[in-house]
């Protein structure tokens, strides 16, 4: 039996086999399928055309109206509605919207929904973000998310992978936000492209669970097809906290085959921001001068936690945003809001000036709540700067840990948190 | 199964969100999402594009988001091949699924221009650039893919039994 990364070991038990190689096309089990309101319809459409009266499992499918939500026009509305229909017609158990819909990726962690081990396929690309929790993770697309619902199976051809190893303590007012966009300003990207980004190594007892979250969800912007983490009692705590299943562990064997290996060390790193307009154009701070901006955006699935919240209120309690900058918060989830309200910071928020959001992803893909004109320029903890991703052709997002991204909105240009917390 | 037609050229990392802006992502209407194809990458395109053009990139072709709308507005527009270095794989998968042809060729981009007339012979796995008078050898798919291609994409193939056998 050859030794396997983690990644392979997941698909090999969900494929029934013993073990698999990189390369091999595998038919797997899937346990979980996931869509949102934009990829569902055309998935919808698409297994309706099978003429089935059921999904393969109603507990193993989610439908979460989160992109366009609260429905930004009559079409968005529609579109919700036809998922409505069909989450009530095939008894869908996990359907979220209205009140009880959060950022999918950071909904369905939250609600115990993945584990440890899990192979999860989601029409949506940060899908991988489950990565996090030592599951494979990945994203498709409406008509393999029709496929799954319609038989709890997709194909994966076994990718081979790249290991990063994280040593160190992080410093001061670094994030796992800028670790990741650090790895993908080294690989690029298309880096990792079809290939699994493991990460392991001593540095990640340092790493929250929302940190690695954040990280595992930005695998897709090296082209990856899958980003995971080992498992460690940080993730078991987890998901013992939000009622997962139990968790099934794989470790990657000790001979394991990487096509590469990073080490990297994180006390050498610091706040990094990605410039337009590919998440692999990275500057650290001594690399660039004053950058006026015009909106901040702190929340999605990549950062749009309560920790990312607290970091935020860290920065913003007391102070107040800079007279041009619109400053928008998106609690990622209903829970998340509850408990940034509870803790104060939505009030610490509103006196600085912020705008605060119902969550939704909204900003992010340039749906609503927060689009920019021609010229204007945001920095947003989302994870995509490309050309008009939050709104006009000829606007500007650079992407940033919430630290920075908070300290941005004080002084009104791209800002080092030291500047304004030193 | 060929493709003939002029090309259309673009560079590396051509992403979803240019070729199908996520604003207009509130319909599934094949149509009204087409009307939109590559508007914020090249607003021309919808003026220049005929029946059997074929779009020429260079890596990491439709890279971003999972929408599968990409690669239904490319369709939809009438481009019958899609020629590029890479592709990303989310991109890759939902070609497939929908029946798009796509080619990696990553030897052939690079000598292609804008209007140049160019013929795919599927079967043969042969580009012919008839303007610079070059051929190319394309690398087949794998068996599996060649089976949702002969089933004309995924959910044909779950209908006719082919998937999983």
């Amino acid at each position: 039996m050859s030794a396997m990364t983690m990644t392979q070991k997941i698909l090999a038990k969900h494929a029934n086999l013993d073990s698999v190689t990189a390369g091999q096309l595998v038919l797997v089990d899937v346990d979980m399928v996931l869509g949102n309101d934009i990829t569902s319809p055309v998935a919808i459409n698409e297994f309706n055309k099978l003429n089935l009266d059921k999904v393969f499992d109603k507990e193993k499918v989610a439908l979460v109206m989160d992109h366009f939500t609260p429905n930004k026009d009559i079409k968005a509305a529609e579109q919700c509605r036809q998922c409505r229909e069909f989450a009530m017609e095939m008894n869908i158990t996990n359907y979220f919207e209205g009140g009880n819909v959060g950022v999918e990726h950071a909904l369905l962690p939250e609600k115990g929904l993945v584990t440890a081990g899990d192979l999860v396929i989601g029409a949506d690309s940060h899908t991988c973000t489950y990565g996090a929790l030592g599951a494979f993770a990945t994203g498709v697309g409406s008509t393999d998310m029709a496929c799954g619902m319609a038989t709890g199976k997709a194909w994966f051809k076994v990718p081979s992978a790249i290991k990063f190893v994280l040593t160190g303590k992080p410093s001061k007012y670094l994030m796992g936000k800028d670790i990741i966009l650090h790895i993908i300003g080294i690989i690029g990207v298309d880096g990792a492209l079809y290939r699994s980004m493991e990460f392991t190594g001593d540095g990640l007892k340092y790493l929250s669970m929302s940190e690695r979250l954040s990280m595992a969800n930005m695998a897709i912007e090296a082209g990856a097809k899958n980003g995971i983490f080992e498992v460690d009692e940080t993730t078991l705590e987890f998901l013992k906290e939000v009622g997962a299943k139990e968790p099934d562990v794989y470790k990657a064997d000790e001979d394991a085959e990487y096509d590469e290996v990073y080490t990297i060390d994180l006390s050498k790193l610091g706040p990094v921001v990605a410039f337009p307009h590919l998440p692999e154009n990275t500057k650290t701070f001594d690399q660039f001068d004053d950058i006026k901006i015009d909106q901040v955006v702190i929340g999605s699935c990549t950062n749009g936690r309560l920790e990312d919240l607290k970091v935020a209120a860290e920065v913003l309690k007391g102070r107040n945003v800079a007279s041009h900058v619109r400053a928008i918060i998106i609690p990622a989830t209903p829970k998340i809001y509850l408990e940034a309200l509870e803790k104060g910071y939505l009030k610490i928020f509103m006196d600085a000036g912020c705008v605060v959001s119902a969550p939704t992803c909204g900003p992010c893909l340039g749906g609503h709540m927060g689009i920019l004109a021609k010229g204007e320029r945001a920095v947003a903890t989302t994870n995509r700067n490309f050309v008009g991703r939050m709104g006009h052709v000829e606007s500007e997002v650079y992407l940033a840990s919430p630290y920075v991204a908070a300290a941005s909105a004080i002084t009104g240009k791209i800002s080092h948190p030291r500047e304004v917390m030193e | 199964m060929n493709a003939y037609g002029k090309v259309i050229k673009y560079g590396d990392n051509v992403d979803t969100d240019v070729i199908i802006p996520a604003r207009y992502l509130n319909t599934t209407d094949k149509k009204e999402l087409a009307s939109h194809c590559m508007e914020d990458i090249d607003p021309d395109f919808k003026n220049k594009v005929e029946p059997g053009d074929i779009i020429v990139a260079g890596r990491n072709f439709g890279c971003g988001s999972s929408r599968e709308h990409a690669p239904i507005v490319i369709k939809e527009s009438g481009i019958s091949l899609v020629i590029a270095k890479s592709f990303a794989r989310i991109f890759y998968r939902n070609a497939i699924n929908i029946g798009l042809a796509i080619i990696e060729c990553p030897e052939c981009i690079d000598e292609m221009d804008e209007g140049d007339k160019v013929r795919v012979d599927f079967d043969k796995g042969e580009i012919v650039n008839e303007t610079k008078n070059k051929t190319y050898k394309a690398s087949p798919f794998p068996p599996f893919i060649q089976t949702i291609i002969q089933n004309g994409g995924l959910i044909n193939s779950i209908k006719n039994n082919a998937f999983g056998g």
